[in-house]
């Protein structure tokens, strides 16, 4: 076979391994240089081998924010899916409401992460803000500044109200397209309601679910901006996610080798639970 | 057993979707709604199953009055122009779903799956999930699901649409065959005068929301009641021309061309309908006519040639057998056979055949 040959081609993708090579590689060869080496400042650097490794894995202090960072995740993961299903099949399907309802679904979604975590601030103050007040006159002992309980609970309530929307939109779009014709067929069977949403919705949602899974599964996992605004990780270290804590040890100590090391571990954990999640949803949709 | 609709009417805010209707269907029999898209043939379908209300009129079924029943108390079944099936399950469960809600033992159900399954050709898939399946095999399904219960209303809508031309052809050819020795009534939906006439039966021809006639589907077809319904069930098109009538003379008000009719008719004026296949490029038939034909459009359908003509203001389409192609501009002689002429009225109502 004579394949013609036109090193010219080459040009079309260099422009992309350029871009790619300063938005990623550079950026991530930086921080692997740094999690192998030690540095004091005025670019001099000593090898240490897997050392920053092995402090990270070993250190309770990285054992504590993964195991906050896996609680948070799970918690939100557990209320905001099947809150999400729930609101999205209560959604009307045709008329003036649809557009309203999309339009209020949309709001806490494009309001910036750092506003999102000064507008909770104020309003969990127990003093001022309106939260707050209400939980205390109510006479619930309300703090989320000095308790660690309420420091968690008002985390996600307000992780809750600004994500749980996006779930609620992926869903209704699945729901959307689903064909009238599978319902009626189901009613024609005599299927009960709870049926139809086991054995038609979602399977038919099934897709749309393991995208909302995953990205709120990732961006819950390395949540930063409205902890960091609302709590600052406190009280004491009860709501230093994994990110709070990286930031803490990368540029409030400038522990910047175990820091690096952290960072490449933190990613690792992302990659591997994404891809074993994906896998796993998508094995039986590949086999045919 | 039969199913009757007495002046059923649906309304959805100022639209009419159906007008009123009155129509009888008995046991055992095929019954085609022939309309194109949106004649209201789904519409009247989910009306005669129960999934709609009509707006006013009542159903009965077997002399009771069925008007806003369930329609899971009514035992009907229903496929769709859609692959419907639940997407979880094997093709065994599929079709065992309307056994499994009405309580039928295991065994029973092994054996009336296995049936059913042998009937579609699906006994070698029965342990696979739906989307493993091909469309025509995933509408297979549909349709055991839809045999496996015994219903007394088996409605379906458009079933072979979503099927490529080979899958189609080949499962037009088994349906008849499905629904033979069947106590039931078997309502089915399409846009084809082919797939009507295929499956025999009655015909229904629906426009607009009206049933235009109602009878064998043979006679539907050889004997059309009014223009309209002639037209819905041709396709191509059917060809119309003003004609004159006096004594035992007939012509065309456009062109010179005459010939004899023994139709027995005041003399004035009409309007003859032709059938494409009744003007060909050879002599059929023992009485023909001779039009000469400028080309316009030459296409080749199967075995089969169209030929789009024009000859004075009348323009029209012929399908001959065999399989040729005309160059456009070109002028050429065809033969129409008087015998299949179809009279109709000025107020386009059937006077009478040939």
């Amino acid at each position: 076979m004579n394949k013609t040959v036109n090193q010219k081609a080459w040009f079309f993708v260099i422009p992309v391994f350029v871009l790619v090579a300063f938005n990623a590689i550079i950026p991530l060869m930086t921080v692997v240089n740094y999690a192998f080496q030690e540095t004091f400042g005025n670019n001099v650097f000593m090898w240490e081998g897997t050392r920053w490794f092995k402090q990270i894995m070993l250190s309770e202090r990285f054992h504590a924010s993964l195991g906050r960072q896996f609680l948070f995740t799970f918690i939100i993961l557990f209320i905001q899916i099947p809150l999400g299903i729930a609101i999205a099949l209560t959604m009307p399907k045709e008329g003036i409401g649809v557009p309203i309802c999309l339009v209020l679904m949309s709001m806490p979604l494009l309001i910036p992460w750092n506003v999102v975590g000064a507008m909770w601030n104020i309003f969990a103050l127990p003093d001022i803000g309106f939260l707050g007040h209400s939980l205390n006159a109510l006479g619930f002992d309300y703090n989320f500044t000095q308790q660690i309980g309420d420091a968690w609970f008002t985390t996600i309530l307000m992780d809750v109200w600004h994500w749980t929307s996006l779930v609620v939109l992926l869903s209704y779009a699945g729901l959307r397209s689903i064909q009238p014709a599978y319902y009626q067929a189901a009613e024609i069977d005599g299927a009960s309601r709870w049926a139809i949403f086991t054995k038609i919705e979602l399977p038919k949602m099934k897709k749309v679910l393991t995208i909302a899974i995953l990205l709120r599964f990732m961006d819950s996992f390395m949540i930063y901006t409205e902890p960091f605004v609302l709590t600052g990780g406190g009280p004491g270290n009860a709501t230093a996610f994994l990110s709070i804590d990286l930031v803490k040890m990368a540029l409030g100590q400038f522990d910047l080798g175990p820091a690096a090391a952290m960072s490449l571990i933190y990613f690792f954990i992302v990659l591997l639970v994404c891809w074993v999640f994906y896998t796993l949803m998508m094995r039986n949709e590949e086999k045919s | 057993m039969s199913l009757e609709l007495k002046n059923v009417e649906k309304k959805i805010g100022l639209d009419t979707h159906i007008y009123s209707t009155n129509l009888k269907l008995e046991k055992n029999t095929i019954n085609i709604l022939l309309g194109s898209t949106l004649a209201g043939k789904t519409t009247l379908m989910q009306i005669m199953a129960g999934l709609d209300k009509p707006t006013s009129g009542e159903i009965w079924f077997n002399n009771e009055n069925v008007t806003g029943m369930k329609v899971q108390k009514r035992n009907v079944s229903m496929v769709y122009q859609q692959f419907i099936n639940y997407p979880n399950f094997t093709v065994f469960d599929n079709i065992a779903s309307p056994l499994k809600i009405t309580g039928v033992s295991s065994d029973e159900t092994k054996q009336r799956v296995g049936k059913v399954a042998e009937l579609l050709k699906l006994s070698g898939m029965l342990n696979k999930k739906p989307n493993e399946l091909s469309g025509g095999q995933q509408q297979r399904t549909a349709l055991a699901r839809a045999l496996v219960k015994d219903s007394d209303l088996i409605l379906l809508d458009e079933p072979l649409a979503n099927l490529d031309f080979k899958l189609r052809e080949e499962l037009r050819e088994e349906l008849p065959k499905l629904f033979e020795n069947r106590d039931c009534i078997v309502v089915y939906a399409t846009t084809e005068p082919s797939e009507a006439l295929l499956l025999g039966g009655n015909t229904a021809t629906l426009q607009e929301g009206k049933i235009i006639q109602y009878g064998k589907t043979l006679d539907t077809y050889n004997k059309p009641n009014s223009l309209i319904s002639a037209q819905v069930f041709s396709d191509p098109p059917m060809n119309i021309a003003k004609i004159k009538k006096s004594g035992d003379q007939c012509s065309f008000l456009q062109n010179d061309i005459q010939w004899k009719t023994k139709l027995n008719i005041k003399d004035g004026e009409y309007k003859v309908g032709i059938r494409p296949h009744n003007i060909t490029t050879y002599k059929e038939g023992n009485n023909t006519l001779e039009i000469k034909g400028k080309v316009l459009i030459s296409e080749i359908s199967g075995s089969e040639s169209l030929i789009h003509f024009t000859n004075g203001n009348l323009n029209w389409v012929s399908l001959s057998n065999g399989v040729f192609q005309k160059n456009v501009g070109d002028e050429m002689n065809l033969y129409m056979n008087t015998d299949e002429f179809v009279y109709f009225d000025q107020n386009e109502r059937l006077v009478s055949n040939g």
